[in-house]
């Protein structure tokens, strides 16, 4: 009996129908193929991308050099040096990252009291030299500016999760 | 003794205790760890953070394991779920009103109450209302104050009553309103008030010169020796990335216990004072010009060599009693094989005239520990609470003990416990005074043989006799020379009397120790009257001032600046710009140095260098190097070693520092100290009238030339300023009225310096600190001056 099946199967080329069958299924189904760069995926609002050091509103640098993410970072990708500012507060001379060392674990945004440190949904960057993925406090104080909103955004999403 | 002990049961564990010993010290000494705040080994019970509330069996409530005396029979359980919800409870209390502001604060990372928070807090807080907030109180240059988190613990409280002697902090207020702070806005002056950081057990008292440099898990650990007295306080240094940010005492209970002075506390910041020297610099044409260590070398020991082929005595060296014991014996150990005996490391002494009598070297006499033991102590020219400090504090634990402190200065210093006798006189009387306190032993004892002849024309007096009782009525008793005894003009006279004091009195007779290796020093050879080991020494050489009187042709200066650091300035300066070479081995510039040395070799110090200090009774403790010198800085042994090489001399060839120590241990391992010798007898000078005599002090934070250069200290009190002390009735005599200047004359030299009123002055007295580069200049420590209105 069996035999006879496979006989059949064989002379009407049923496998061949069978594959193709799935093929024709997602001939017609709905592409999910992404036109990257033209189109982009969506993203986690906790996606871990390019860092950025974030003020307050009044343009205050947040960070307060407390060196949690500092001592937190398994790759030792943070280097810290922490003074008294002029009006007594607790601040960083230096904040720098070590993009080529970075991990992207996200444990430095987990570790900031004061949501200092965070990363952004930016991955497209790249460096031509080895010194452009050192970043500095500068820099990062400046992908903090340029990208606020969204991290706020992306802040503001994950809340009611927290 | 059986009937002391108690046994007790503390978790199920039989203990043995002492009976009337508190639950706390039972657990502690068999780790058993009871959670604390406000209870300090070194200080009193206060039992009011309630942090160690233990469960007592038959107890009706929870009970504080550091204000619980141990009872027969007592069971105790430290970790029951009933102690552990009391312990919890209080927890939160104290959480209340902490500001939680943990990221920000110094003690983060070393905080008692962080840690205890994580092991018997809860893990949220329940506490929704406003939280107290406490202005910050400015207590001066060392220490920063952050009073919304105290805890109340009154830890700084206690230390400044009990230990300190001072009253500075106090709690102002009560419960929610209580408040720990000065009272009335002003600046602790305390020479210990670097201690309240460290038993602060959170983050409102933190030191100011560290302030958010650091955090604690950065900084690895290292051990050394702080520099600055006679003592060898043990400290470490808290490094991070190769530089010291702070330290903090080591505990040594022979020593300094668990304390340090401000002074080693914050010395540190010196290593990077901006007048460090990186290089080796060499002066052309009066221009200072950086050169290779090798182009240095080659100048230096064709300069030495030039001298020693001109006349080997035309070579002297002074080097620092601060300076390692390695570094002094290789000093002289090159003077010495150049042929010339001129070395010294005696820079505050004025009078060499009894030196052939000296002991090996001068110690304290007994062990520092055995100081607060003491029940009855004669300090003569001593001022311990600034120049020695934590020996002070055993000297302050006798006398609450009730022991018989006497003091016999040229300046009423300020003690920090109640003097029996106090005499001030001016330095001139000072040979006449000890002379009567000798008269009256003698008289009191029946002991009159081998005194000297003018003693039976001293008129002695209530205050000379109750000395005298008081070093006989009881057992244990000592004669103290201080810094101003050892700098007296006529010391040979005072350390007669003083010797012959305690000997009658059977006293121990010793000296404070002024620098950190004045005994290194002495059993190294670095005196000109004698070789390794305190032998004599045949050939007799120029002395720290004889040296200057003369100019030389070759001077070595270690770690000196011959200005500020000289009995005599004026006149090692006038040699020193006469001389042909002037080499400084110096680990900083400075002004006077810029002005005559030839060369400038930079050694390293302090956590940068590695060696042994031989402290004021005798121990000698090791040291090794905590972080790169800086610059081309290298430790003063290799350089002296390697200067020695270029010399051609023989047997320098030290690999290491060890092996070097190793030697000079050898060398001077058995050697006994006794202050008791048979000193040439006292001469008694009859003070000429109405003469106003100069007395000098040294700074507690001007003392050395890395506490120059810290800058925090720099900012203390305790720091020479350069003006003419004089008290009312001399001012009033001289007609001072305010904002006026006055000239002084002294020898060859005059000055126009501003003027301090100082009562604590005897009369025709001025004081003059030491150190100060606008009056080192004037000329010796000790001469009658005229003053008058500028």
């Amino acid at each position: 009996m069996q035999k006879i099946q496979q006989y059949f199967q064989s002379l009407l080329l049923w496998e061949l129908v069978k594959g193709l069958q799935l093929t024709g299924k997602y001939l017609f189904k709905r592409k999910i193929t992404i036109q990257y760069p033209e189109e982009k995926t969506p993203m986690s609002p906790r996606f871990r991308g390019l860092h950025a050091l974030r003020r307050y509103p009044n343009g205050e640098e947040r960070c307060i050099a407390c060196k949690l993410c500092e001592a937190v970072c398994p790759a030792v990708a943070i280097t810290i040096d922490s003074e008294q500012r002029e009006d007594g507060t607790r601040r960083t001379t230096r904040y720098d990252i070590d993009l080529t060392k970075c991990i992207f674990c996200g444990f430095c945004e987990e570790s900031c009291p004061v949501d200092s440190i965070v990363e952004t949904h930016v991955f497209e960057y790249h460096g031509e030299q080895r010194g452009d993925l050192l970043m500095n406090k500068q820099k990062l104080l400046a992908n903090g500016d340029k990208y606020e909103k969204q991290i706020a955004e992306a802040r503001e999403k994950d809340s009611l999760y927290r | 003794m059986t009937d002391d002990k108690v046994t007790i049961e503390v978790d199920g564990k039989t203990l043995e205790a002492r009976k009337g010993q508190m639950l706390i010290e039972v657990t502690d000494a068999n780790d058993i760890y009871v959670p604390r705040f406000c209870y300090h080994e070194k200080l009193t019970v206060a039992a009011n953070c309630r942090m160690c509330l233990v469960e007592v069996e038959k107890a009706p409530k929870p009970l504080p394991a550091c204000a619980t005396p141990v009872m027969e029979g007592m069971k105790v359980q430290t970790k029951s779920e009933y102690a552990r919800n009391a312990q919890k409870s209080v927890m939160e209390f104290l959480l209340i009103n902490h500001p939680l502001d943990c990221p920000i604060c110094d003690q983060g990372g070393e905080c008692e109450l962080q840690d205890l928070a994580m092991g018997y807090g809860s893990d949220v807080s329940r506490y929704q209302e406003k939280k107290r907030v406490v202005q910050d109180k400015n207590i001066g240059p060392l220490v920063q104050t952050e009073m919304t988190r105290c805890i109340h613990c009154t830890r700084c409280v206690r230390f400044g009553e009990e230990i300190a002697g001072l009253r500075e902090l106090g709690a102002t207020g009560r419960s929610e309103y209580m408040e720990i702070g000065t009272y009335v806005e002003k600046s602790m002056v305390s020479e210990l008030s670097g201690n309240v950081i460290d038993v602060c057990p959170v983050g409102a008292l933190t030191s100011k010169p560290f302030r958010f440099s650091a955090r604690t898990w950065e900084m690895s650990q290292q051990s050394g020796i702080a520099p600055h007295d006679g003592l060898g306080s043990n400290i470490h240094f808290h490094i991070k990335q190769d530089v010291v940010k702070r330290v903090v005492p080591a505990q040594n209970e022979s020593i300094n216990e668990v304390w340090i002075s401000d002074r080693d506390r914050f010395s540190y910041e010196g290593l990077y004072s901006e007048q460090r020297l990186s290089s080796p610099m060499v002066k052309q044409d009066g221009k200072w010009k950086p050169v290779d260590w090798s182009v240095a070398f080659d100048m230096v020991s064709n300069n030495l060599k030039e001298s020693v082929s001109a006349d080997p005595k035309s070579i002297a060296a002074l080097v620092s009693p601060s300076s390692s014991t390695e570094e002094a014996f290789l000093l002289q150990k090159i003077v010495r094989g150049l042929g010339s005996h001129n070395i010294d490391h005696r820079i505050h002494q004025g009078d060499f005239s009894d030196q052939e009598n000296d002991p090996v070297y001068p110690w304290l006499g007994q062990d520092i520990a055995e100081i607060e033991n003491l029940d009855a102590a004669l300090l003569i020219g001593a001022n311990p609470r600034k120049q020695q400090p934590l020996l002070n504090l055993r000297l302050r634990k006798a006398a609450l003990k009730g022991a018989a402190i006497s003091a016999l200065n040229s300046i009423e210093y300020d003690f920090n416990y109640q003097l029996a006798n106090n005499i001030v006189v001016s330095p001139l009387a000072m040979v006449g005074e000890l002379a009567a306190i000798l008269k009256a032993l003698a008289e009191k004892t029946g002991k009159n043989q081998d005194l000297p002849g003018f003693i039976n024309k001293i008129e002695i007096n209530s205050t000379h006799r109750a000395i005298a009782d008081q070093l006989v009525s009881v057992k244990t008793t000592s004669v103290l020379a201080g810094n101003a005894f050892s700098s007296h003009p006529e010391y040979s006279s005072l350390r007669f009397l003083a010797s012959k004091i305690a000997e009658l009195s059977s006293s121990t007779f010793g000296f404070l120790g002024e620098f950190a290796n004045e005994t290194g020093c002495w059993l190294t050879g670095a005196v000109p009257h004698r070789m390794v080991a305190g032998q004599h020494s045949a050939q007799i050489g120029l002395n720290a001032i004889s040296m200057f009187e003369n100019p030389l042709k070759t001077y070595l200066l270690f770690n000196i600046d011959p200005l500020c650091d000289t009995w005599n300035g004026s006149l090692a300066m006038n040699s020193l710009e006469q001389a042909e070479s002037v080499i400084a081995f110096s680990a900083f510039r400075t002004p006077s140095l810029d002005k005559v040395a030839t060369v400038y070799l930079p050694i390293s110090i302090y956590a940068e260098n590695e060696g042994s200090l031989i402290n004021v009774q005798g121990t000698s403790q090791s040291f090794a190097s905590c972080v790169s010198p800086q610059g081309e800085a290298r430790p003063g042994w290799k350089v002296l070693r390697v200067l020695a090489n270029h010399l051609q001399l023989e047997k320098f060839e030290y690999e290491d520092v060890t092996g070097l120590n190793k030697e000079v241990n050898d060398l001077i391992g058995n050697v006994s100290p006794n202050n008791k010798a048979q000193y040439r007898e006292a001469v008694l000078n009859k003070p000429s009238d109405n003469a106003v005599a100069r007395v000098t002090d040294t700074c507690m934070n001007s003392l050395d030339v890395l506490v120059r250069h810290a800058e925090s200290l720099q900012q203390t009190q305790d720091i020479s300023d350069g003006k003419v002390h004089l008290n009312q009735t001399l001012a009033n005599k001289i007609g001072l009225e305010n904002g006026a200047s006055v000239l002084i004359e002294q020898s060859e030299s005059s000055l126009n310096l501003d003027y301090a009123i100082d009562n604590r002055l005897p009369e025709n007295t001025i004081l003059i600190h030491a150190a100060h580069p606008d009056t080192a200049g004037l000329g010796a420590w000790y001469e009658n001056v005229s003053i008058r209105k500028a």
